[in-house]
Formats: structure tokens, C-alpha cells, sequence
């Protein structure tokens, strides 16, 4: 059997993977162990049915459908704004490829107060959606906005680097064979950059259902409507039903795992394609 | 003639959008960005000034405002610390040795980003609320963690847990560990080693990390939210306070308090890209491992 670890002449192995274990186990995997203790005093039943109650469900396929088309809408245009980055120059090029990063900097109980107000029935933006008898904030709609705000840094900055490493000598060739820009974009640089693509709009997708700060200010939190997930743990925990917000939790915990894992193996798919 | 000139004229329009179809591009980015960054950064201020500077300092002024101030700088000199001291030690075991089971640890290193900041807070309420495994004691000896300082110092540790030891990983794994080594072969001690060799060599990957996690922690809300209890004047950071303020119909005082935080959004955003320009200068690189 191979040795748990490789010789090496450098010091402090012991003293680093030491305080590394402690203080992850301590931090981290301890207090979410508590949660499969604290499901499994429920029991199997008793979980079952606060997790497929109607309301739970309500408020997952409120949380999956908003992240989707979240996810989605961002997966369009960061695309776009990705491309005009990389491709284009303008005035201003530069700030406004640093203000890209805003949703991961400013704090989401900014974001939702923020975007509440513009997107109410009198706000700046949402009083000309009122007009057309179209309401954003506080309903699904508003949930939508508050997590495209959330998402949006990552589908640029997953496909950016990747479209900046396409080769240009590849388009040149392509070209020179006759294709046209739609096809040389089709049919070279798109299979390229899709791994990369996918890849955001996945993080994107797992960010925006674990979400809340944002999100509680512009849904309107009605019961069945707009009520997101985590709000119902928090709801849950008001009324001291530890069990029932532990249930829920776990469910959300093992979505986050699978996602995790998806977005694991697409980044794998991702960069050994780039290295082909 | 004619057959070259026309190669030219295709080349040109396969390597090349049109005009028209540039400007179309750019148009649509820049308005998505307007809408959804440009106007709500714009919005904050706008809403905490337009009510004249006499409210805005009123806000500020409030003795709430500052215990949320000073609970939240408290958080953030506790937990950026922690989680750099983390950072380095994960990173310099996982970057300069082999070992089994590496994978699985740098996996588990990134579970708090996967996890809903509400289920964060969550299981430290398992763990030391009154009904959790440790409450019973903890209640015995007099010592409340949930609805105190401690809790939510322990939550802003958990949420941005990953941030420092995930931009050093990549990092110093790039580097090698072929510096250290001669360093060590020359006879300098190990503490040496590291100060002279191995922290000129990251200090800007590190920096760029202890930003990310220093505007996580003090903007953090969901978490902090469900272990905080949210008492006014003591339990309250200054995310918190915004929402208290915003519910109650005191917009401006709400604004006002937020801009404080859209302001250290800005200068995060500024920080992080002064570091991006230095790293691109010294021909170094960041691993780009800011995905959250």
C-alpha cells in the first residue's frame, strides 16, 4: 500500500494538514453534521412529510423556475457583455468591466432593498412595466430581477478567459475557407466557449437557490406565490419548528451537493477540452 | 486581381463583425449592465442624498447605527484573520506536499459556498441554541453564542470560510515548490522559509483573497440574520440594521446606511482591481478562481 504521503525536504506538513483538519472539522463539518442528526431524529417519515408538504414544494418550484430563467437570461447576455469585453474596444472599457463584479461586492441586503424600490409599481424602472399592467416587485417577477442581479458576474467571468484564449489564426482559417462570420462563430468559436458557458450558467443556477438577503425585499413572500425556500426555514425557525426548518434545510443541502458535483464535473469537461 | 481583392473583401467580413452589428452588440451589454448594475448602484446613493445631507448625517449619527458599525468591523477583525491563518496553512499543505486524499479536502474546503447562507446560520442554531446539542450546557455556564456577538462572529467565519484558501491553492500550487526547497537546502529554517520565500511570493494573491473575504463579511445577511436575534443597539450589523430601518417605512435612514455599504463595495471593486493591474504588471499571475 502507497504511503499516506510523499517524501518531501519541506517542514510543517503536520503543523499545516493539522490545523487544517481541526479547524474544518470544527467550523465546518461539525455544525453540518447537525443537521442529518437533527433530521434523523425525525426519522424517515417524519421527514418525508415535511418535505413533500405542499407549501415546501411550492416554495422549491418557486426557487428552481426563478433561478432557471435567472440563470438563463443571464446566460444570454453574459455572453454578450463577455464578448463586447473581449472583442470590442470602447471609452470606459475598463470600469465597466470592474462593475461587473458589483453583485459579488455589494451586500444583498443592498441589492434587495435597491431593487425593490426600482422595480415598484411607482419606482423608476418598474412604474413603466405599471403602465402595461405588468408587476415586478412582489411577485415572481421580482424574485427573477433580484437573482439576474446575483448571477450576473458569472457567466462573464467563466467564458471571458476561455474567449479570450480562442485563436484567432482558427477564424482566420475558417474565414479564408469561405465561411461566414455567423458560421465561423456557429461553428468554431461557440463549441469552444460552450463548456465554459454551461459551466456559468450552472454557478449561476446554485447561487441563486441557496439565495435570500435579495431576494425577501422584492417577492412579496406570499405563501404558494413568491415564497423562496430559505425563506420558509427562516419562517419555520420563528415559530420554533427546529425540525421542520432542518427538514427543509437538508433538502436544500443535498440539491447544493449535487450542483456542486455537476459544476465539479463540468469544469473537469471544460478545461480538458481547452487543453485538446 | 479581382479573385485576391475579393479574398481580402471576404476575409475582412469573416474575421469581423459589421459595424452595424458591433454597435448593436456593445449597445445591448452596456444596457444590460445599466439596468442591472449601473441604475441600482446609482439608486442607493440617490436615495440616501436626495433628501439633503441634514437626514443623511442623522441617519448616520444614530447610536445604532454605530453599535451596527462596530459589531460588523468587529466580525470582519475576527473572522478575515481567522480564515487568512486557515488559508495559508490549507494551502501550504495542499500546494508544497503529496498526499492522499488531497482532492476530497479541497472539495470539502469549497462546501460553505455551496450552502444557502440561511442553512449556514441554521446549523449553528443545532449546534448552541437552546434546543441544540451544546444549548443545555452552554445555558448551564452562563454562556450565550446564539443571539450574541459570538454567533454571528462564528457565522461571517463560516460564510467566507473558502475565499482566502481557495485563491492561495491554485496559486501556490502554479509555483511549485522548487523555491522552498533550495531555500531549505541552503539551511534556512522553516519559519524562514516561509517569511522570505514563500510570502513575498503570494502576498498579492493573498491580499486579493483577504478583499473578497472582508466584503463578504461584512455585507453577509442571511446568515448573520438567523443567528442574530436582530436586538437593536447590540446584535444588529449594519446589513441588518438596513433591513430593520427599511421595514420600518424609514427609507432615507435605510439608504443612508446602505450607501455606507455600497461604498465599500466600490472601494472592494477598486482594491481588487489595483491588485489585478499590479499581478498583470509583474508579468505574475492570479489564478482566476473568484467564481464566487
Amino acid at each position: 500500500m502507497a504511503p499516506f504521503k510523499a517524501h518531501s525536504v519541506l517542514p510543517g506538513f503536520n503543523l499545516a494538514l493539522g490545523f487544517t483538519l481541526l479547524y474544518l472539522s470544527l467550523l465546518v463539518l461539525i455544525p453540518l453534521s447537525s443537521l442529518f442528526f437533527k433530521t434523523a431524529i425525525l426519522g424517515w417519515d417524519g421527514f418525508w412529510e415535511v418535505a413533500t408538504g405542499d407549501r415546501v414544494l411550492a416554495s422549491l418550484r418557486v426557487t428552481f423556475v426563478a433561478s432557471f430563467a435567472a440563470a438563463v437570461l443571464n446566460a444570454i447576455f453574459g455572453l454578450i457583455v463577455a464578448w463586447v469585453l473581449v472583442r470590442y474596444t470602447f471609452p470606459g472599457k475598463r470600469i465597466v468591466d470592474a462593475l461587473v463584479d458589483l453583485p459579488f461586492a455589494l451586500p444583498t441586503a443592498v441589492a434587495g432593498i435597491t431593487l425593490a424600490m426600482l422595480y415598484a409599481p411607482n419606482g423608476w424602472i418598474g412604474q413603466y412595466f405599471a403602465e402595461h399592467n405588468i408587476k415586478i416587485a412582489y411577485t415572481p417577477l421580482g424574485i427573477v430581477v433580484a437573482l439576474t442581479f446575483i448571477g450576473l458576474p458569472f457567466v462573464v467571468r467563466t467564458v471571458q478567459p476561455v474567449l479570450a484564449d480562442v485563436e484567432v489564426e482558427i477564424e482566420e482559417a475558417a474565414a479564408s475557407l469561405g465561411a461566414s462570420r455567423w458560421d465561423v462563430f456557429r461553428r468554431v468559436i461557440f463549441p469552444s466557449i460552450y463548456p465554459a458557458l454551461l459551466t456559468g450558467f450552472a454557478l449561476a443556477f446554485a447561487r441563486s437557490i441557496g439565495e435570500y438577503g435579495s431576494v425577501i425585499f422584492i417577492a412579496g413572500n406570499m405563501p404558494f406565490i413568491s415564497e423562496i425556500a430559505p425563506l420558509l426555514i427562516v419562517a419555520k425557525l420563528e415559530q420554533y419548528d427546529y425540525a421542520g426548518a432542518t427538514a427543509i434545510a437538508l433538502v436544500m443541502l443535498i440539491i447544493s451537493f449535487t450542483l456542486l458535483l455537476a459544476i465539479n464535473g463540468l469544469q473537469w469537461w471544460s478545461n480538458r477540452r481547452e487543453i485538446r | 486581381m479581382s479573385s485576391s481583392h475579393q479574398l481580402i473583401n471576404n476575409r475582412k467580413i469573416a474575421t469581423h463583425e459589421s459595424k452595424a452589428v458591433t454597435l448593436v452588440l456593445i449597445t445591448v451589454a452596456l444596457f444590460y449592465l445599466l439596468l442591472f448594475l449601473g441604475i441600482p448602484l446609482f439608486a442607493v446613493f440617490y436615495e440616501a442624498l436626495g433628501k439633503g445631507w441634514a437626514l443623511y448625517w442623522a441617519a448616520l449619527q444614530d447610536p445604532d447605527a454605530w453599535s451596527a458599525i462596530e459589531l460588523t468591523l468587529i466580525a470582519a477583525a475576527i473572522a478575515v484573520p481567522a480564515n487568512l491563518v486557515f488559508g495559508v496553512a490549507a494551502a501550504w499543505a495542499i500546494a508544497k506536499f503529496e498526499f492522499r486524499g488531497k482532492s476530497v479536502l479541497i472539495t470539502l474546503i469549497d462546501l460553505p459556498f455551496a450552502v444557502s447562507p440561511v442553512v449556514s446560520g441554521l446549523i449553528y442554531v443545532l449546534l448552541f441554541g437552546a434546543q441544540g446539542w451544546f444549548g443545555p450546557w452552554l445555558q448551564e455556564h452562563d454562556i450565550k453564542l446564539i443571539f450574541a456577538v459570538p454567533g454571528i462572529v462564528l457565522v461571517t467565519i463560516f460564510v467566507t470560510f473558502p475565499f482566502i484558501a481557495r485563491e492561495l491553492i491554485p496559486l501556490m500550487q502554479a509555483q511549485g515548490k522548487e523555491e522552498e526547497e533550495a531555500a531549505i537546502s541552503l539551511g534556512a529554517s522553516g519559519w524562514q522559509t516561509f517569511w522570505r520565500v514563500t510570502v513575498p511570493n503570494i502576498k498579492w494573491g493573498l491580499l486579493y483573497g483577504v478583499i473578497l473575504c472582508n466584503a463578504r463579511a461584512m455585507g453577509e445577511f442571511g446568515a448573520v440574520s438567523v443567528v442574530s436575534g436582530h436586538i437593536r443597539g447590540m446584535t444588529n450589523t449594519i446589513p441588518l440594521h438596513v433591513e430593520i430601518l427599511y421595514n420600518e417605512y424609514n427609507f432615507v435612514a435605510a439608504f443612508s446606511v446602505a450607501s455606507l455599504l455600497a461604498l465599500l463595495a466600490l472601494v472592494t471593486l477598486l482594491a481588487k482591481s489595483i491588485v489585478e493591474f499590479k499581478v498583470m504588471n509583474n508579468g505574475s499571475r492570479l489564478p482566476h478562481g473568484e467564481t464566487e
